[in-house]
Order: C-alpha cells, then structure tokens, then sequence
C-alpha cells in the first residue's frame, strides 16, 4: 500500500498518496496553482517557474518538482509568488507572439488563462507584446503546423514525442541568443522522422503546435477506430452530418489516450463526394442507379438459382461482427455452402 | 493475441518478428517503444531495417523466409545452455523429446547459412529472452503469409514453450491482427471451416447445434478458401459471388488471376462505400454506409469486443452491411434474418458462441470485454492459457520442424527477394485512406524500395521509374534507394491501383493455413 499523507493547502486539509507532487495534488482538490511546461501525461520539469509555493510559511519550491510530504503547510498564493510569478509570466509573454485574434487556441490558451488569474491587464499584455520575432511557420505537415513565433518553450513537446510516442522527433534549439523548438537539424517537420501522430499538437499549450483546420464539434460520439487491428478507442466529434475532429479515448486500455496519423486525422473519407449512394446496377456494361427494392429483388432472384457449390462470399475484416456474422449465417443456411471467407490472409 | 496490449509496459523482453509496428500497428509501436525507454529489452527481427530498430537493444536482420531456422537456433541454443524452463516443460507441455531431436540440425553452420545471422548474434538474442523475463513474441504478417508459415508460426510457439513464455501476463505468442475487425471476422466464423466461435462443420454436434437455431439443413463440407474460390470461379465452379468490403484485385496475390476469375462470373454483388477497383467488375454494388454511420462491434487483436457507434446518418441512401444482408434473405423468403438492431444480433452470437457468450451491449459500453467470455458473471480473459493449454489434455505441444524453402528463390532470370510492408499513412487497399487528402500528401505514390548495391548492379537512379518483373507479370513503380534493405532484398506495399504490387506476388500457398507467400516473390528490376 502507498503511504497517504496529511497536508494543507491554502488552510483547506487534504490527502494525498505518498509521491505525488504538491501541484497534482493541488489541482486534483480543485486548488490551482498557475504552470505552462506541466502536463499530466509528462515527467516534470520546472521550467516554466510559474507554479512556485511557499511551504511552512518559507522556503519557496516548484510545486510541479516536490512532492508531498506529511503535514507541510502549502500557501499557493502571497506577494511574494505573486511577484515572482509575474515575472517569470512577463518573460514568457516578451517571447510569444501575441496577435490572440488570429490565433487558433485564443478559446484554449494557458498564457491567457495565467494572464488573467494573475491579473496582468489586456494593455499590460499589448505593451509586453514584442513585434513579431519574424520565424518562418512550418506548415510542411498537412494536418498541423508549428508557429516558433508563438511557442514558449515549455518543452512539452518535445517530452510527448520522446515520453509518450518515444520517438523523440523535437528538441532544443540554439539560434544565436535564443532557444526554439524544431526537428533534428531544424528541417520542416514531413522531412524529419516526425509520425505525424499530432500528440505534440494536442498537448500544446499555446497555438504554436495547431491543428491547420481547427473545428468546433457540436457533440461528440465514443466509438472505435477503423483502420488496425489495434482498435483504439476514439471519440468522433460531429458538426452538422460531418465528421469534423477525432480524440482520443483515455479510458480505453487499448490506447490510454494514444493515436496515431491515421486515427487522429484519417477521418475525410466518411463525407467524401465519391461515397455511393445509391445501389447502381450494371445494364449494358454501365452502372445505372437503381432504387433498393430493385437491386435487392434482383440479387434475390439470383441468388435463389446459386445455391450451394455455385455459391461463395467474402465476408469484411472491415465490417463489424453484427455484419460478419450475418454474412456467413446467410452463405450457411441460405446459401447452403461453408465457402464463406474473408482477407484474414492478406 | 494471447496477452494484452497494456501488458507490454511490464515486459522483460519484447521480441519483435515478421512485424513493422510502427507503420501497421503505430500504437501498439509507440508502446514497444516507450517500454524500451523504461528498460525493456526490445529484440526486432526483421529481413528490413524497419523504424523500430531505432528503439531496438538487438537487430536481427534474417534473410526473408528464413523465420524457422532462426527460431529453431534460438531453441537450439536455450536449451544447449540449459536455459529453458524444464519444469514448465515437465508439468505443461508434451513431445519435448521429438522436437529436441528435430533441433539436431539446425547446427550454428547451418543457421548462419540460412538466415545470414552470425550464430553471436543468435545467441545473444536467444540469452536474453530465455533470461530477461517475462518474454512476449509479436509477430505479423512477415511470420505468415510463407507457403511453410504454419510452421513459422510453431516455431515462434516453441519458443514461448521451452521458456516458459505463455500462459503469464507480458509474456505470449502474439499475432498482431493487420485490419481492424480481422479477429472479429475469423471469431464470427467468416472462415469456411468453422461455425462462430472456431466451432468445426465437419463435427456433427456442431452442425445440430446451429441447425436447430437457424433452420434447415447445413452442409457438413469444409468450404473453399479465399485464394481457392478464386481458382473455383476461374474454372467456372462457383458462378455466384457476394463480396463485401474488400478489394481483392489490389490484396490478393496474383492479382491478374482474380481479374480473369471476375470476368467469368455469372453474377457479381459488391457491397462497399466507393467503386473500388473490384467493383468495377460487378453486376450490382450497394452503397453501404461507413462505421461512422452504423452501430456494432470490433474485436481488436487483443480479443477486446468494442463498440461501434453511429455518429452520422448514412450518406445518402446508404445502409449498414447487417441491415443489406438482412434484406436480401428476407427477399429470398428466408426466416431468420428479421433484425432490427445490432445489439438483437449479438444476443444471437452470444448464444451460439460460447466464447462469446456473456458479450452483451449493456456489458461493453465503456472499455469492452476480452474473450473468452463465457456468461454474465465472466469478467473476460486477460490472457489465455493460464494454467493449462486450450488443447483436451490441457498440454503445450512441441512441434519438431524441418527448414522448408521458400517456393521461390533468386535466380539469374529473378535475381533479388520482393517482400511486402505497410504504409504509415495508408491502410490495406487505401481506399479509405487515398481519400483523406492530407494522408495522401504524406505518402502518394508506391516506391521500390532496394539497396544502393542492388540499385548500382542494375543501373537504377534514386527516384526514376523503373519495371519490377516476376514470374507473373510486370508493374511500373518508381525506385527509392535505401539502405533499409539488404542487398537482395527489395520491398513495396500494396496500397496503390497504380503500381499494383500484387499483379506479381507470388500465390503459392501455405499447405495449412492457406495463406499465399506475399512475403517472397523472386523479381528482376529494369531500367524504362
Ligand atoms: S510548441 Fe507548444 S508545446 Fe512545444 S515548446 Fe512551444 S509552446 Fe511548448
Ligand atoms: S506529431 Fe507525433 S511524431 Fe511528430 S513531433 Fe509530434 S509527437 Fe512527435
Ligand atoms: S489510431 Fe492508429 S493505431 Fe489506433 S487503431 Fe487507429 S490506426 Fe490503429
């Protein structure tokens, strides 16, 4: 059994399990403590220096690197954090290109959230705004792109790439007097061993990794990906009768949360123009559209001539079960035949 | 899969063969990986030099077709430093001395000769999984689609026999399943041999177990295989072909074969979600919807049964493939097929199939369940074969293996070894995937991949177009020269109509499991 251990935070008294950091625990009772470089999924790190606390009415510590620790009493919030805290903001924000307008994650964006909590004002932030650092923006992926001029550093994801998909596509970079983020050799992101997999993406905590289509969904529907026999776990976010956006399923053992290109992205094909949609029927070496009754009364009246040896069906390692077994139940006690198969081979 | 996915984060060792997990089964991939970072062992053997060998501690790089050999010289080995299991192999497996015999010989020589691995390089791997447990094999389609891939696939079970290697969580023998509902479809009984739930026609409780539920008389005949209805419609047999989902003109070997075999259908039914390649040759094809636009299940290759749920309307007039099936009985005037949702149709399965039996919808709304499953009260099978084997006598068996040769090897007219792979960015015949755009931005041609050696032996250019021919026919591709392939060995997918890789692989089959030798097929490259 993990030890439990008693503590304070901000005067309300909490538990939590032995090794947890005290920024975990804090956000866990709902408490929060302002951070950029944290991430749930990620080792931390400590970057940032925005969720610093005090313990025991002293010594200030990061509270995403230390941990808990019976009955220390934690305060999120003093002038002193507060100066601190500002500053280390005021350096980030003199980093980040600011134009929230015509940013992607201006509704989802931790600097602006971090902004406000610390109460650091909309013309504050406009001054703090330095001119745009003029860093070209990778859009070589056709799915994401990567805005250096937004980016804070926070590392996260060059910690999911390596951490989480353990590829370890990103890194640091030197440009002369300034730290950026980029692929091995500083190449566009299709010339790098980068998978396309778009976990950095959707941990960013600014715009600066961001989806090239971002869509709002209106509702969402859990089911399973389509593509491998992995089978992760997927919500389809809907907007309208399309697919508009895919996320991951953190519940599902499966996949923990993970996707890959074709999960996360590969979803166009549903709303694509060459769907069929109307049974055709080949009359004179053309295919003619035809009404179901018709197509299905003709296959009937066929099939009623073919039965048993004359008889066989391929049935869908991409169809359900419902379907596969209706499919060979149809070839066995209709069509009288065992020759039922599908591409399990292939 | 015997195991479980999550189950590789506490292996000891992963040995990975015949398998490109990144590209096929990125996240189970992302997995072996992160497992390497936190201490894993992780073995790939592969003839390629695949992603996966970046995060790998030993590559292992077989000839192709030589997946037995290496395998029989690991056992050699294990068991030659007494590093296998003898009380496991005492209390739970049968035919121990046989298959010792048979390790006679594959001798250090003979392996090295073989598989291209110098014997150091064998045992090493053969130590550490033998030592760094638990052990869990993954394999895919490089172990099976050999005309002797059923023993491939002995061998990789020897292996987890003599250590001790199943029946254990991280350990096991591990297909990796390649499409997303290919375990569903075998456990459904889309396979001409057995009834759902791998339940045999030949035995008769079986057949009056399904004849009393469906009605009727059923035939008691093993049916013809998905290769051999092909030839059965070639000779003019079968007359009738209902095929739904697939594209066999760009997935099945020799694919020439199958459009001649087409052509002399009587009567031809698709149903897919676009005019596939194979479809052009059809009398009717019904729009079927997609799984965004039906509900149901799919079983991924850890024998998970998940939900499918609608989140659109069909497009257009589009139907779900149940409710088409379902239709076209009614309208030959059969009972039997009056549902009118998918979740009716699982409470069948579930009463037919015993390893299905305590699947229900209410049951797998949230994570699924992993079968065998067998009433309400079964919480699922996390890994098979704990405590005793699924065999009457409750043993493990050895089987002694002798090497069998691939049905084509190089020559002077077909110098150099063709073996196929998958794409990231692509799924089986990309008919889904070739209409994402952004998918088809990242990978949009098919390339040959060959060795600079092989690339400067017969004069070809990085990048040029180039003719790739085999016994059966030629393809115009274009060359990638790469140092992933050995010299000998070149490889393609078989994601794209316009350079159709199955035109030229080779359909010789695998005795048992009747899978076709895509993995081997002898080819000449030519400058255009
Ligand atoms: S791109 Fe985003 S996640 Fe990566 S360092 Fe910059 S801000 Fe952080
Ligand atoms: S998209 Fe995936 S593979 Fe590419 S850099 Fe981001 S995390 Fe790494
Ligand atoms: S997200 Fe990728 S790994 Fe997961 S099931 Fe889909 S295709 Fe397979």
């Amino acid at each position: 059994m993990t030890k439990e251990y008693n503590l304070t935070i901000d005067g309300q008294k909490i538990i939590a399990q032995e090794g947890t950091s005290i920024l975990d625990a804090a956000l866990e009772n709902d408490i929060f403590i302002p951070h950029l470089c944290h991430h749930p999924d990620l080792k931390p790190e400590g970057a940032c220096r925005l969720c610093g606390v005090e313990i025991d009415g002293g010594r200030m510590v990061m509270s995403c690197l230390s941990t808990v620790g019976e009955g220390i009493d934690v305060k999120t919030d003093s002038s002193e954090i507060r100066q601190a805290r500002t500053i280390a903001m005021e350096l980030l924000i003199a980093d980040h290109h600011m134009d929230c307008l015509a940013c992607a994650a201006a509704n989802d964006c931790a600097l602006l959230d971090i902004s406000a909590y610390l109460g650091i004002q909309p013309d504050r932030l406009e001054r703090l705004r330095p001119s745009d650092k003029g860093l070209p923006i990778d859009e070589s992926n056709p799915f994401f792109q990567f805005d250096p001029n937004k980016c804070v550093v926070c590392g996260i994801c060059v910690r999911t790439c390596n951490e989480i998909v353990g590829l370890g596509a990103l890194g640091f970079i030197n440009r002369g007097f300034k730290t950026v983020i980029g692929t091995f050799g500083n190449k566009p992101f299709t010339e790098s061993i980068c998978e396309s997999c778009g976990e950095c993406v959707v941990r960013c905590p600014v715009g600066a990794l961001a989806p090239k289509t971002p869509k709002f969904a209106a509702r969402e529907v859990q089911t399973t990906c389509v593509y491998c026999g992995v089978g992760c776990g997927i919500y389809l976010g809907v907007a309208g009768d399309k697919i508009v956006n895919v996320r991951a399923d953190r519940e599902r053992p499966t996949n923990e949360g993970s996707l890959c290109v074709k999960g996360r992205y590969g979803f166009n094909f549903i709303n694509h123009p060459d769907r069929l949609t109307k049974p055709l029927i080949k009359k004179d070496g053309e295919f003619v559209e035809a009404e179901w009754d018709e197509a299905l009364e003709l296959i009937a009246s066929k099939f009623v001539q073919s039965k048993g040896d004359k008889f066989a069906a391929l049935a869908s390692a991409k169809c359900t079960n419902e379907e596969n077994y209706l499919i060979q139940k149809f070839t066995r006690a209709v069509m009288e035949t065992n020759t039922v198969d599908h591409c399990a081979r292939l | 899969m015997t195991n479980s996915i999550a189950e590789i984060d506490n292996a000891g060792t992963l040995f990975v063969i015949g398998a490109n997990t990144t590209n096929a089964h990125p996240v189970i991939g992302q997995r072996m990986r992160r497992a390497s970072q936190n201490g894993a062992k992780l073995i790939v053997a592969n003839p390629k030099e695949i992603d996966l060998v970046r995060a790998a501690d030993y590559f292992i790089q077989h000839r192709p077709g030589s997946d037995t050999v290496l395998l029989m010289g690991m056992c050699r080995y294990i068991i030659e430093e007494g590093l296998h299991d003898q009380e496991f192999i005492a209390d739970h497996c049968e035919n121990f001395e046989d298959f010792q015999e048979s390790l006679d010989a594959y001798t250090p020589e003979f392996v090295e000769e073989i598989t291209g691995v110098p014997w150091e390089q064998v045992a090493i791997v053969a130590r550490t999984f033998a030592t760094n447990k638990p052990s869990a094999i993954f394999y895919a389609m490089g172990i099976t689609q050999h005309t002797h891939g059923t023993d491939n696939v002995m061998a990789v079970a020897n292996l987890a026999l003599i250590t001790g290697q199943i029946g254990k969580p991280s350990t096991g023998v591990n297909p990796l399943r390649g499409q997303n509902n290919v375990q569903g479809a075998c456990d459904m009984g889309g396979l001409p041999n057995v009834y759902p739930g791998y339940q045999n026609v030949t035995i008769p409780e079986n057949k009056a177990k399904f004849e009393k539920i469906w009605g009727g008389e059923l035939s008691a005949e093993i049916g013809l295989t998905h290769t051999e209805i092909f030839d059965a419609i070639y000779d003019g047999e079968i007359t009738a072909l209902y095929l739904v989902g697939e594209n066999p003109l760009l997935t099945e070997a020799n694919a020439k074969h199958v459009r001649e075999a087409l052509e002399k259908l009587d009567f031809f039914v698709v149903q897919d979600l676009f005019i596939s390649e194979t479809a052009q040759y059809a009398d009717v094809i019904l729009p079927a919807a997609s799984f965004a636009e039906k509900n149901g299940t799919f079983t991924n290759t850890e024998r998970r049964v998940q939900r499918v749920r609608a989140a659109l309307s069909p497009q257009g007039e589009s139907k779900p493939d149940w409710w088409i099936t379902s239709q076209i009985a009614q309208k030959m005037g059969e009972p039997g097929f009056d549902f009118s949702q998918p979740s009716e149709i699982m409470e069948e399965i579930a009463s037919l199939t015993p390893i299905y039996g305590g699947i229900s919808y209410e049951r797998i709304e949230e994570v699924g369940l992993q079968w065998p499953c067998r009433d309400a009260d079964d919480p699922g099978t996390q890994y098979l074969h704990k405590g005793k084997f699924a065999r009457p006598n409750g043993k493990g068996q050895f089987v002694p293996l002798e090497y069998k040769k691939s049905a084509e090897i190089a020559d002077d007219e077909y110098p150099l070894i063709l073996t196929t792979d998958r794409s990231l960015y692509h799924y089986h015949s990309a008919t889904m995937t070739r209409r994402v755009a952004g998918l088809e931005e990242l990978d949009s041609n098919e390339w040959l991949k060959l060795s600079p050696d092989d690339a400067a032996q017969f004069g070809i250019e990085d990048g040029e177009w180039v003719e790739v021919y085999s016994r059966r026919g030629k393809i115009k591709v274009r060359a990638q020269v790469t140092d992933i392939c050995p010299t000998g060995v070149c490889s393609m997918t078989f994601h794209f109509h316009e350079s159709p890789t199955n035109e030229i692989t080779n359909p010789a089959l695998d005795p048992v499991a009747k899978i076709p030798e895509t993995k081997v097929t002898a080819v000449r490259v030519e400058k255009i």
